[in-house]
């Protein structure tokens, strides 16, 4: 109900913004997100994930406590700026989803199927585990600069089969990442777009995912992030947590190396 | 009449270029191609199949260092032209409020949209259009007062069809889509946005 009360409000004001002239619509959002700043409801998915994090679940009854996301066993400060990365237990690269699919299958004893098959919520349904972690693991780099080396050769591989993915435009409207994200100032009806070819834009961009989506009243994830991008450039659908999402993550986290992190930010 | 081993060789590879130029089709690199067979899934109307050999215009247009004045551009751009199709009896306008209701509209070719979904031309996801529509997007030009400003005329009413037909054909790799050369909207449709661009009673003409 509270939440519900939220969203009213918030959305009330940002359709307020819609009723400036051209050159105050801009200000306009700028300043409802200033009015919300102070509270980001993803504080609550963070500490669900922190929770989930420390709590014994699954057949084998055990915690992500020694969950290795790069830094070590159980080390989540830190983690999330230094992925995607090369994982030598598993010989591949992986995102942080993939990462946690990982770890929740070898430590908790999950199947494949009990930690993809639900990934994103539903409206009006359950919270989405995997939400609330990566909400927890990101929250734990906040503050820090992206730091992606490229140094392992299946690092690099994945960023140039990333790098072809931006460029790549097909399907029925011979749409790519490219079409809405290479050029300054420009907006899909009221969205700014970043453009990812300018390092300051996405440093901004890629160091606000995960989000609280205000339209969706949930924290959204770099995956699905990308699940509906590739959606609306009317490709087919992007299968949870697989490896051509991770080499676009791998592209997009390099190309804002260096960046302050700020995530779980808010968002539309 | 005597042909030379030099004009021989010269028609070959004319004939090779002519044959690559021709074809519909070409194959991305294999590594490429498995990444995308993994990554993602036919759903709805949207096959995965497409996705798999481009055409050349995109292929072309995939490339990161794409060079838009080059002479294969050129060659591209050409045959787009050739193959735009004018509608029966040059009749160009049909209704501008149809157009603006395909206009506003996003739907359609999505995997979450059936094959019973009427597309949308989205023109004001990157087009500014009406006035009074402010959540307009920047990505191309504006259109407000698209006929009061270049007249009503043949050439331009041509010109504005074939320039929704195929993009390509008049700005190499061009963000916008083939909406016609694709088949996203329909004569029908596309002659509705002309309306609501050059009819001198729509409200962009105000």
């Amino acid at each position: 109900m509270i939440r519900r009360i939220l969203v009213t409000v918030l959305i009330s004001v940002f359709w307020c913004g819609q009723l400036f002239a051209e050159d105050e619509t801009a200000a306009g959002i700028q300043e409802y997100r200033d009015l919300l700043s102070d509270g980001n409801p993803a504080e609550l998915w963070v500490l669900s994930g922190e929770e989930l994090w420390f709590t014994s679940v699954g057949p084998k009854g055990a915690s992500l406590e020694t969950c290795d996301l790069g830094k070590g066993p159980g080390v989540v400060r830190g983690a999330y700026v230094e992925l995607p990365r090369y994982f030598s237990d598993v010989k591949k690269v992986m995102d942080l989803e993939q990462r946690l699919i990982h770890c929740r299958m070898a430590i908790q004893g999950f199947s494949y199927l009990d930690v993809t098959s639900y990934p994103f919520t539903k409206r009006g349904q359950e919270t989405s585990e995997i939400e609330i972690l990566v909400a927890f693991v990101a929250s734990e780099s906040r503050g820090m600069h992206m730091n992606i080396p490229l140094e392992h050769a299946e690092e690099q591989k994945m960023f140039d089969l990333g790098e072809q993915i931006f460029y790549f435009r097909a399907g029925s409207h011979d749409f790519g990442c490219i079409t809405c994200h290479s050029g300054d100032n420009r907006r899909i009806r009221l969205q700014e777009l970043p453009n990812f070819r300018n390092q300051d834009q996405a440093r901004k961009t890629y160091g606000s995912w995960p989000a609280y989506r205000v339209s969706a009243g949930e924290v959204r994830t770099m995956q699905h992030r990308l699940y509906d991008c590739f959606r609306q450039q009317r490709f087919p659908e992007a299968i949870y947590g697989n490896d051509m999402i991770t080499a676009l993550i791998m592209f997009l986290a390099k190309s804002a190396d260096g960046g302050v992190y700020n995530a779980p930010a808010m968002k539309r | 009449m005597k042909i030379s081993p030099l004009s021989l060789g010269f028609i070959a590879i004319t004939l090779m270029f002519g044959l690559k130029g021709a074809n519909a089709s070409e194959d991305i690199n294999p590594e490429f191609k498995d990444l995308l067979k993994e990554g993602l899934r036919t759903k709805g109307s949207v096959q995965l199949e497409r996705f798999l050999s481009l055409d050349a215009t995109q292929n072309f247009c995939s490339d990161s260092n794409v060079n838009v004045n080059s002479a294969e551009a050129g060659q591209l751009m050409s045959k787009a032209l050739q193959q735009i199709q004018y509608p029966a009896g040059s009749s160009y306008l049909g209704d501008w409020k149809e157009g603006e209701r395909i206009a506003q509209s996003g739907k359609g070719l999505r995997f979450n949209d059936t094959n019973d979904t009427e597309n949308g031309g989205n023109c004001y996801a990157c087009h500014q259009i009406r006035k009074d529509e402010l959540a307009y997007g920047t990505l191309g030009p504006s259109l407000y007062q698209y006929g009061k400003l270049r007249g009503y005329s043949d050439e331009v009413l041509r010109y504005t069809w074939a320039k929704i037909f195929n993009p390509q054909a008049f700005l190499m790799c061009s963000n916008m889509p083939r909406y016609g050369h694709n088949g996203i909207l329909t004569v029908e449709q596309m002659r509705n946005i002309l309306a609501l661009l050059l009819d001198p009673q729509s409200p962009v003409n105000e």
